[in-house]
């Protein structure tokens, strides 16, 4: 190969490189971002989007030069130069991207620290998972929800729980994910800094729901956010649901105030997730939909259906759909609270 | 009919499938009315009436099918001949359905058998990709979609991309080292014959109560211990699988290691040779990890055992460190024998030498190396400790470089060459040069532990293994079955379909996985019937390829069977290649050679003047090499 050709080839590989990079760049590959996070992966994101395109752009061309000057015309049988190696090649092709590949590992790893770094005056919010739903605790605020609402520019950490199977929380903006593993408590921490609605969307699949497991997420100013933890909890001092209710136990009695907080037990626990049930406005389809089903169902059974869900099986879903944690994770309370708000929405529809 | 349930074959298999089946069966029932326990009434992981028979009944087959008559009448004191070749070699095509002991009946069955599996594995693939071309469900409920990508991919995977590799190694490798079996015949067909019985496993979980295991191929527990009766199928047909790949390794180690011609040393072996010892390394090593604990799974899951229930004090991470210690180094065994056959590809139909051919093969032996230093780099998200996220980072990025090298030397072989453009193998080998290095490319992305928590989880992983598995491995047992066909069938297949095949095959491929980044990134999770509606362009446009690369597949099928019975017939050395296997007739004779060829030089001297690899028996004074009658190879007659 002549100097020429060599000159013309590295001249080829770097123009190549320069094309790809500028119309790759041109793209935001990860969506909005959302976050102090997101910057710093998407900033690591084009500086190896331009490296690859180097290391594209060398392979291309080789690749392409060899096609077009070696190609065999027909009948031709003669062999090639027996070149067997040249070691100072072999060496700079081991020593290049050994070199490239540290140094990418060594920015990778100040990025890393960087998106890991802990604020002191973070939120704290306790995440819990379970088929096919998630829950969202503020400890110093005394909340639940299963909405996520978290304030703009101020750093959240999430402390994760899983009830039944793994799953993974993720929020695509931020770009931050992180398993959520029954046994374990596992944390990660997030800066939105970009008011918005987005989703919490589970990654690891967890069932026969696992598509569909998702929560809304909002980033709102801190004036909305204090805003809407007042209004939370008056709703709950007010509905006497959850932790609360034993207190209010006089009240409990009645009927119709036992079914409040069943609705609100309905949704938290993530029945709506997989059910449809008219009077809560939940549409899904993976499991049997509770308007038609309980109908027919004494408070007892449905009772039963809930702590032991495949007693007795609704035609078209088999054994081992429903997670039968919720004898756990409900106490006798709540499951009556659930059961009485059951019987009552659906006793109309039969 | 008594005869034939007499004598080892399928009639014979058949009947010891039922009785062991029927044994299994009686087992359970007499030991649970013994316990006082109800007989049928479990709870839906556990069914031993069912799980006992799935071990018994395959054992039963493989006994009746005769893989253990000669060890049995060995062991009991009766009279054996250790040289017996009453199961070598094929005379018709149904001595394909048989135990056989000779390598090349065994190569053929292993391909076509794991080609088997892999167009039920595509089957189910274009399922999926009709269920995903809107969102929303449409086709399956989402319960069976996690049944049909899970099956996907343990087809693919266990049935398909590693045995096929050892089926064509069973064929070539014992030919290339001038060698005339493997080292241990009786355990190469007992091989072989586990390999349909794992695939009919994953396949029979379709019909039991439950449906199909559908925790992915990855199997996470809690989620597969709390799973149905089809995940035990799961977990035995990877037993199966396992145990066959780990016999054939050991067989291709021992045979590598002892029965190379004179002459053959290390320095001399085809780099598929040394592909094949660097895979065999690993899959002794590695594969015992997941069979033990898919063990674990199906223990926790029919015993009661503690290994993954948290609740109990198990642990739920420690399952993803070991499979994935199996794992992570299973995608090298899935890739280095694809390497040695692009290198062999490469070499022949460029009339080059191999550049830097002990750096390829150092290459490959660092790979090995690196690779059981990397496996939790697919679980930086997953809640581990976090300290061994940048350790396995490094190691990760490292690995890129030994890969690096051989794409360069490729490269290098290819410069000053004479390029048969024309050949469909040569033409596989540079396209998988072309989508292999973006599948480098995003695993090294993939590596960075920022970038990988955003995009774990998501379709750019699923575009990232199907660049390596489709656009890497793929494309290497395409090239390799289009190099090897004349060689194993006598016949020449159509250069003009194949090159139709190839054409068709990196259109869909790139159309298909390309997208797939982009939308992965974005925030589509992998693993999902439905998806948010922003992604259902792409998925549409996604689909389409998928199908366009599902129906190039059809005309690959064609040109196999139809080339294997109607082509022309093959010369002995077509491409006028330069290692062992092709100096002999195609296909070769019985025991290869009729006595044992002399290596006296490299394997790659193209344009070398006089240079030889070997020379045949009866070649010593450059005369034609006389071969006795070849025999007859499946239905070429």
């Amino acid at each position: 190969m002549t100097r020429a050709t060599l000159v013309r080839m590295v001249g080829a590989m770097l123009a190549l490189t320069v094309v790809i990079s500028v119309v790759m760049l041109q793209f935001d590959w990860n969506g909005v971002a959302g976050s102090t996070e997101a910057d710093e992966i998407d900033l690591l994101l084009d500086v190896m989007i331009v490296l690859s395109s180097f290391v594209y752009s060398i392979v291309l061309v080789m690749l392409g030069y060899s096609i077009w000057r070696y190609r065999a015309k027909p009948g031709d049988e003669s062999d090639g130069e027996p070149i067997h190696g040249n070691t100072k090649l072999e060496i700079a092709w081991t020593m290049i991207p050994t070199v490239i590949v540290l140094t990418a590992a060594a920015y990778s790893w100040v990025i890393l620290d960087r998106i890991e770094a802990r604020e002191p005056d973070r939120l704290q919010v306790d995440v819990t998972a379970q088929q096919f739903a998630w829950r969202f605790e503020y400890p110093d605020q005394q909340v639940t929800s299963t909405e996520l609402h978290v304030p703009v520019d101020r750093q959240v950490e999430f402390s994760m729980q899983a009830l039944d199977v793994i799953h993974s929380f993720w929020v695509p903006e931020w770009r931050m994910k992180k398993d959520v593993v029954p046994g374990l408590t596992t944390h990660i921490t997030a800066t939105p800094d970009r008011e918005g609605n987005y989703s919490v969307v589970c990654t690891e699949l967890c069932g026969i729901g696992h598509a569909t497991m998702r929560a809304p997420v909002v980033v709102e100013t801190q004036e909305e956010f204090d805003a809407w933890i007042a209004e939370q909890e008056g709703e709950e001092g007010a509905g006497g649901a959850g932790g609360p209710a034993g207190e209010a136990g006089g009240a409990a009695e009645e009927p119709s105030e036992e079914a409040a907080a069943g609705e609100q037990i309905f949704t938290e626990s993530g029945c709506s997730g997989c059910h449809t049930l008219a009077a809560a406005g939940s549409t899904a389809d993976i499991g049997p939909d509770l308007d038609e089903v309980l109908a027919q169902r004494t408070p007892d059974e449905i009772e039963q259906s809930i702590v032991d869900p495949d007693s007795q099986l609704s035609p078209g879903f088999g054994a081992g759909i429903m997670p039968d944690t919720f004898s756990d994770s409900l106490d006798e309370e709540q499951l009556k609270a659930l059961v009485a708000y059951l019987t009552d929405s659906t006793a109309g529809t039969k | 009919m008594a005869a034939a349930l007499r004598t080892p074959g399928q009639p014979r298999a058949l009947l010891g499938a039922l009785l062991g089946g029927a044994f299994g069966f009686g087992l359970v029932v007499a030991l649970r009315a013994i316990s006082g326990l109800p007989i049928f009434d479990t709870d839906p992981t556990d069914y031993p009436h069912i799980v006992v028979p799935a071990v018994t009944a395959p054992l039963g087959y493989l006994v009746g099918l005769g893989c253990f008559d000669y060890w049995f009448r060995w062991a009991a004191g009766a009279p054996t001949v250790p040289d017996d070749h009453s199961q070598h070699g094929a005379h018709s095509w149904r001595d394909y359905f048989k135990f056989n002991t000779d390598h090349k009946v065994i190569g053929i069955q292993y391909v076509v058998t794991s080609f088997f599996f892999f167009f039920v594995g595509g089957a189910i693939a274009m399922v999926m990709r009709a269920e995903l071309a809107q969102p929303g469900t449409q086709i399956v409920d989402p319960g069976v979609f996690n049944g049909l990508f899970s099956t996907h991919a343990a087809l693919m995977i266990f049935v398909f991309v590693i045995p096929v590799f050892a089926g064509l190694a069973n064929y070539v490798l014992p030919l290339m080292i001038g060698a005339p079996d493997m080292a241990f015949p009786r355990l190469n067909g007992l091989s072989f014959w586990m390999l349909p019985i794992a695939g009919v496993l994953f396949l029979t979980s379709f019909l039991v109560p439950g449906g199909a295991f559908d925790a992915g191929w990855t199997g996470y527990a809690p989620l597969s211990t709390g799973a149905p009766l089809g995940q035990s199928f799961f977990n035995l047909g990877v037993q199966f699988a396992g145990a066959s790949s780990v016999a054939t390794a050991l067989n291709f180690l021992v045979t590598i290691i002892t029965m190379r011609a004179p002459g053959m040393n290390f320095w001399r072996l085809p780099l598929l040779v040394w592909a094949n010892l660097s895979t065999s390394l690993l899959v002794v090593a590695a594969t015992p990890f997941i069979a033990g604990v898919q063990f674990m799974v199906l223990f926790d899951r029919a015993l009661d055992t503690n290994f993954f229930q948290p609740d109990a004090g198990g642990d739920v991470i420690s399952y993803q460190h070991i499979f994935w210690f199996y794992s992570h180094p299973a995608v090298y065994i899935m890739m280095l024998p694809g390497f040695g056959i692009i290198s062999e590809v490469i070499s022949t139909h460029s009339r080059k030498p191999i550049f830097g051919y002990r750096l390829m093969a150092l290459a490959l032996i660092g790979i090995v190396v690196l690779s059981y230093t990397v496996w939790a780099h697919h679980m930086f998200v997953s809640g581990m400790f976090s300290w061994l996220r940048v350790p396995m980072m490094i190691t990760t990025l490292l690995i890129a470089v030994p890969t690096g090298i051989k794409v360069f030397s490729w490269l290098g072989t290819l410069f000053g060459s004479v390029m048969h453009l024309y050949s469909t193998a040569m033409l596989f080998s540079l396209g998988f040069i072309v989508t292999f290095t973006i599948g480098g490319i995003s695993g090294v992305m993939l590596g960075m532990v920022p970038i990988d928590i955003h995009v774990s989880d998501t379709y750019f992983i699923v575009a990232h293994i199907h660049f390596v598995l489709f656009g890497g491995s793929v494309f290497t047992i395409f090239a390799g079955v289009y190099h090897w066909f004349p060689k194993m069938t006598g016949r020449m297949y159509d250069e003009r379909l194949g090159r139709v095949h190839f054409w068709l095959t990196t259109v869909g491929m790139l159309g298909s996985f390309i997208p797939m980044h982009w939308i992965g990134m974005e925030g589509m999770p992998r693993r999902v019937a439905d998806y948010s509606a922003q992604f259902g362009d792409w998925n549409l446009i996604i689909s389409c390829f998928a199908f366009l690369l599902g129906a190039a597949q059809l005309i690959f099928l064609y040109n196999m069977i139809v080339s294997w019975r109607f082509g022309p017939r093959a010369p002995g050395n077509p491409w006028r290649a330069k290692t062992i296997e092709w100096q002999v007739s195609s296909p070769p004779p019985i025991f290869n050679f009729p006595d044992i060829p002399r290596v006296v030089g490299g394997p790659y001297e193209f344009g070398v003047p006089g240079a030889k690899h070997a020379i045949m028996p009866g070649d010593e004074e450059g005369a034609d090499v006389k071969q006795p009658e070849p025999t007859v190879a499946g239905s070429a007659t």
